[in-house]
């Protein structure tokens, strides 16, 4: 039938067969580069662009307004010799640890829960657990912001309070601050993760595990050789964007320490915002940038190569 | 042989696992909630020791000192049309150029394919001033163009799209609807698109809340009250001298709603999206 279909479609046109074939193959290679034009017209404008101007930036002294002025290393000198620059930088590297260790750990422990054969209402707590995602970030900043007030009735506060804990200053202390913003990233992303180790689990074979209860494996053994080592490439990805992700963290610790600044909260892209929209020095806000680039490059390469060592 | 496995599990373990669930669902909701209550209670409800945990009767009062505070249905109109058009462009423009990707070939395309792929690795902050500076020159600022041009760009969509292109929408398809003497569009557009739906929803879904809840490129470039997004806008919220928290909360959480709505509508494919993302890259 199909083969009739074909042979009667070219019969139809059987003059210019040849030549059409040849400008369908161009004509198709056209239409391939416009319909992949956009990104590229767009990327050059709205992102090559930026970049490499970030670059150039970097070597120059600018306010935006006069002459740029070619002053060499002088930007990164500055940044580099800046106390509230590696202030930001710890600072970010801190709530990195604080925010995303715990929830990578306690997202594999929940998702295990529900993956848990016989558990009812799963689609509940699945749907509970992963509603915070849903919520925007500056919602969840406010929101926490207010939980976690200085005063003693603050509701963070309160509940210390039924411990024998005394008030804690949270906005104004070096741990507060950092405890109360990693709080909000942890609350926001736990169930984003979460659902993705659970895909991850849902997508190992059970006839892995009935082999290994069959040979008399453990629960522990059978975490240790079937699920971690199933779940590293969802580990290596969760463990990959939280980490980029905590780097460029920036509408947490604007919004709740708003616009003092404040150094205990301080994190390099609140450093690169305000050095750039707020002091008008583009110069060493884009040697900032580019700072911040090469410690992300780094601590991706060696985010890979750990989470390459997990369950090996 | 089932019934067995099930008496024998309901013990301890079970226990813990249910304890755990409930504990994790119930710090996942309480904030949520504990917003609400706020949102209906006066100020000073706030301010007492314990705080107010149950509703008051605040809801209006509150409400009407948002609107009178900020220009909270501008803001989130703003939003409505940052978000859906580019969600739009950015479905239109990834699929077409997945379409191109996975099915036509051209000289160059794998390369252009990885070049596409490097730069989701760059993180967006590094070109963030000469951004700003183009979008000054360009007279955008204050426009949404500014927010809704740039967003256009999207390196995961045309990956997702080009995989999902690839392995969804039969050669023979593409080749006999040529045969046909089909255009190279009205393929796309005829065969394609009605294949990759829950490709698109999937993508809708992840670029939709993506540019919902975008915060600092808006704050960069939107500096007048009229073209504020709602994120922008609850930020308004927290500068004032009197801190309001019952107005404060009221705002967030109208804000939250309807977020928290189309969630709870579509959660099976929002949650499905998701693990489909990140079980495939």
């Amino acid at each position: 039938m199909a083969k009739t279909h074909t042979q009667a479609s070219i019969s139809n046109q059987p003059p210019n067969k040849k030549k059409s074939s040849l400008s369908e193959k161009t004509k198709e290679a056209i239409s391939g580069y416009i319909y992949i034009s956009p990104f590229f017209i767009l990327f050059a404008i709205f992102g090559l662009f930026p970049i490499l101007f970030s670059f150039y930036l970097g070597f120059q002294s600018w306010n935006g307004l006069g002459e740029m002025k070619f002053v060499g290393l002088q930007n990164f000198e500055w940044i580099l010799t800046d106390p509230l620059f590696w202030k930001s930088l710890s600072n970010t590297l801190i709530m990195w640890v604080l925010g995303t260790l715990p929830q990578l750990i306690i997202g594999i422990i929940l998702a295990y829960a529900l993956n848990s054969a016989l558990i009812r209402f799963k689609s509940f707590f699945r749907v509970s657990i992963f509603m915070p995602y849903v919520t925007s970030t500056v919602a969840v900043a406010i929101v926490f912001g207010i939980m976690f007030n200085d005063q003693d009735f603050g509701l963070i506060n309160v509940i210390l309070g039924w411990f024998g804990v005394d008030p804690v200053s949270w906005s104004t202390t070096e741990w507060g601050v950092k405890i109360a913003i990693s709080t909000m990233v942890f609350w926001r992303w736990i169930g984003y993760n979460t659902i993705i180790y659970l895909a991850g689990l849902q997508a190992i074979p059970n006839e892995l595990y009935e082999a290994a209860k069959i040979d008399g494996a453990t629960t522990r053994q059978k975490i240790q050789y079937i699920t971690i080592p199933m779940l590293r490439p969802i580990l290596i990805l969760t463990v990959f964007t939280s980490t980029i992700g905590a780097l460029q963290l920036f509408t947490e610790p604007l919004v709740y320490i708003g616009r003092t600044y404040r150094e205990e909260g301080i994190t390099v892209v609140l450093y690169l915002y305000r050095e750039a929209f707020v002091n008008l020095a583009y110069g060493p806000a884009s040697a900032a940038a580019i700072i911040l680039f090469f410690i992300i490059i780094v601590l991706s390469a060696i985010n890979v190569f750990v989470a390459n060592r997990i369950g090996k | 042989m089932s019934s067995n496995v099930r008496k024998k599990s309901f013990t301890f373990s079970k226990t813990i696992v249910y304890l755990l669930l409930a504990i994790a669902a119930f710090l996942s909701i309480f904030p949520l909630y504990w917003m609400f209550v706020m949102a209906t209670n006066h100020n000073s409800a706030i301010n007492n020791v314990p705080p107010a945990i149950l509703p008051g009767s605040e809801l209006v009062t509150n409400f009407q000192n948002v609107l009178s505070t900020i220009d909270f249905f501008g803001a989130i109109g703003n939003s409505l049309i940052v978000s859906t058009v580019t969600t739009i462009g950015v479905l239109f423009l990834c699929s077409l150029a997945g379409f191109a990707f996975a099915k036509f070939h051209f000289k160059g395309k794998n390369v252009l394919f990885v070049a596409i792929l490097v730069t989701m690795m760059i993180p967006p902050q590094l070109g963030l001033i000469p951004q700003y500076i183009i979008i000054t020159k360009l007279d955008w600022l204050n426009d949404l163009k500014a927010i809704i041009v740039p967003g256009m760009i999207d390196a995961f969509g045309i990956f997702w799209m080009r995989q999902y292109i690839s392995s969804n929408v039969p050669d023979e398809l593409v080749d006999a609807a040529k045969i046909d003497g089909c255009s190279n569009f009205r393929v796309y557009w005829n065969i394609a698109v009605p294949v990759i739906i829950p490709a698109f929803a999937t993508l809708a879904i992840i670029k939709f809340m993506y540019m919902w809840n975008d915060f600092l490129w808006p704050l960069v470039v939107l500096r007048e009250e009229s073209s504020y997004t709602i994120q922008i806008a609850l930020r308004g919220l927290i500068d004032n001298y009197v801190r309001d928290n019952g107005m404060i909360l009221s705002g967030t959480f109208w804000a939250t709603v309807p977020l928290i709505v189309v969630f709870l509508l579509l959660n099976r494919l929002f949650i499905q999206s998701l693990t489909e993302g990140a079980v495939k890259s």
